[in-house]
């Protein structure tokens, strides 16, 4: 028996166990409990979360590694950690520590604001974010075995996200509706490498398992998602910065299982306390926009 | 025969299109009049604690129970392993099961996802190539039950009469073989 490790297929295979999941930011071991019992179905394991950096300001960097075994000691579902865009020795380190998956993410302050990490030099899968199709293409190219698009991380406002996966949604069917010998300028214009290009063309989805990220704060934003396409949910700041984390986190896993159903929906919306107060995207200058960070 | 395959959380899409493949007619179960209206039911790889979790609470915890006491075929991959099992180690405090299959199960035997691998094995005769991820295995086996593949020296597939259960992922290759032997061996009749 000749067994192979780290190959692509159980890199996007560990992605697609996920689908139809909550993946939920906790900051420690107490946290991680939580989130199991409500039923997320992996936990990403930060130091503090996105509207926390927001407000404190000051450089994001990946979490201490005592922190994140504790995390890892606490829970039997998946653990995921943080690094700085382009950090790959941080990226080396959270590998060490047997962690299930990678973010290589703009929430933290990037490392390189030209190159992103080669992501086939690990034998641990990698998550990146995506504002578009082009985007999460070149991720792809480098090695990402999972998407999320990006959406505002740390705001509670939704329309970033919705924003983003309306992008990649139209830019994949736009592929979808393009002759062959059209797709090579598809390729330049998306700056994407052509082979993905027309792989996209031909089947109509990406290549890897696209969750949404950034701004999900309720059930209903969960299901939103659920509805656009996406293949599951990241929620960050959205569940223990609000009033009742156990009851949000497990109504949050419900929508987004029985995303279209209204009545469903309803029910987890209630009586869930006071959500994250949440910062509108407009009112967050430009150059404070996690989002735009990615190239 | 109408194939369900249990849709509360994790990859069905992919069993559906297996099923499919075979030549059925296969629908997500995700309330308990789904289940109703199906003769087999599928349990996809997944969060077996999530999956748990939504069961209960939409009901379908008692009913899927039920379906397998009264001899409904079922098929459990990777996270339906567990679920399908009778005991399980290294789960969470108390984790639930549907049960039915007289074996003992450990959750994430294998290792975390570093360790995830796919290799070339032996199910029932035949070569298959298998995707095993964050995997279980099969620590104890009952009387009744026939191991039908091994890896590290652990059963990996496994049945018991009408309940049949895989570590690893056939939905996730091409191959069939698995999903044929489901179909053609346990649910015939139906």
């Amino acid at each position: 028996m000749t067994e192979s490790t780290g190959t692509a297929r159980v890199k996007r295979g560990m992605a697609e166990m996920l689908k139809g999941g909550v993946i939920m930011d906790v900051v420690n071991a107490e946290q991680a409990k939580i989130a199991e019992e409500a039923g997320a179905c992996a936990v990403m394991a930060l130091e503090r979360v996105p509207a926390d950096i927001r407000a404190q300001g000051g450089v994001a960097r990946m979490s201490d590694p005592d922190m994140i075994e504790k995390i890892q000691a606490a829970v039997k579902i998946p653990v995921m950690a943080k690094v700085r865009i382009g950090h790959f020795v941080e990226a080396q380190i959270i590998e060490s520590l047997n962690v299930d998956y990678i973010d290589e993410s703009e929430v933290l302050t990037p490392a390189d604001y030209t190159n992103h990490i080669d992501k086939w030099k690990f034998k641990i899968p990698f998550v990146c974010g995506a504002t578009n199709l082009g985007e999460a293409l070149r991720r792809i190219n480098e090695g990402a075995a999972m998407i999320r698009s990006k959406g505002e991380a740390g705001t509670g406002d939704v329309s970033n996200a919705m924003m983003h996966m309306r992008t990649i949604g139209a830019e994949i069917r736009r592929l979808s509706s393009l002759r062959e010998d059209e797709l090579y300028v598809a390729a330049k214009e998306l700056q994407a490498p052509y082979a993905l290009v027309k792989e996209v063309a031909e089947t109509g989805k990406l290549p890897v398992v696209l969750f949404t990220a950034g701004g999900i704060a309720t059930p209903a934003d969960a299901a939103l998602m659920m509805q656009m396409g996406a293949d599951g949910v990241f929620i960050g700041s959205g569940i223990f910065k609000s009033g009742n984390p156990a009851q949000r986190a497990a109504a949050c896993v419900k929508a987004t299982t029985f995303y279209q159903d209204a009545k469903v929906l309803a029910q987890a919306s209630r009586g869930l306390g006071e959500a994250m107060v949440g910062i509108n995207v407009a009112d967050i200058p430009a150059p404070h926009r996690l989002a735009e960070r990615g190239w | 025969m109408k194939v369900g395959v249990l849709a509360l959380q994790g990859d069905f899409r992919e069993h559906v299109a297996a099923s499919q493949s075979c030549g059925y007619e296969a629908t997500e179960v995700r309330r308990v009049e789904e289940l109703e209206s199906v003769d087999s039911l599928i349990l996809p790889g997944g969060e077996s604690t999530t999956i748990i979790k939504l069961a209960e609470h939409f009901n379908l915890f008692a009913s899927i129970q039920k379906k397998i006491r009264e001899g409904m075929p079922v098929y459990g991959s990777c996270a339906g392993m567990i679920l399908l099992a009778d005991r399980i180690i290294d789960g969470i405090e108390g984790q639930k099961s549907f049960g039915g299959l007289d074996v003992t199960v450990r959750r994430n035997a294998f290792g975390r996802q570093v360790d995830s691998f796919e290799s070339d094995l032996t199910f029932n005769g035949t070569l298959l190539h298998a995707v095993f991820i964050r995997a279980p295995w099969v620590e104890e086996i009952g009387a009744d039950v026939e191991v039908l593949s091994t890896a590290a020296e652990h059963p990996v597939a496994v049945r018991q009469g009408n309940l049949l259960a895989t570590s690893f992922h056939p939905e996730l290759t091409a191959d069939l073989a698995v999903h044929r032997y489901f179909f053609e061996e346990i649910c015939t009749g139906r």
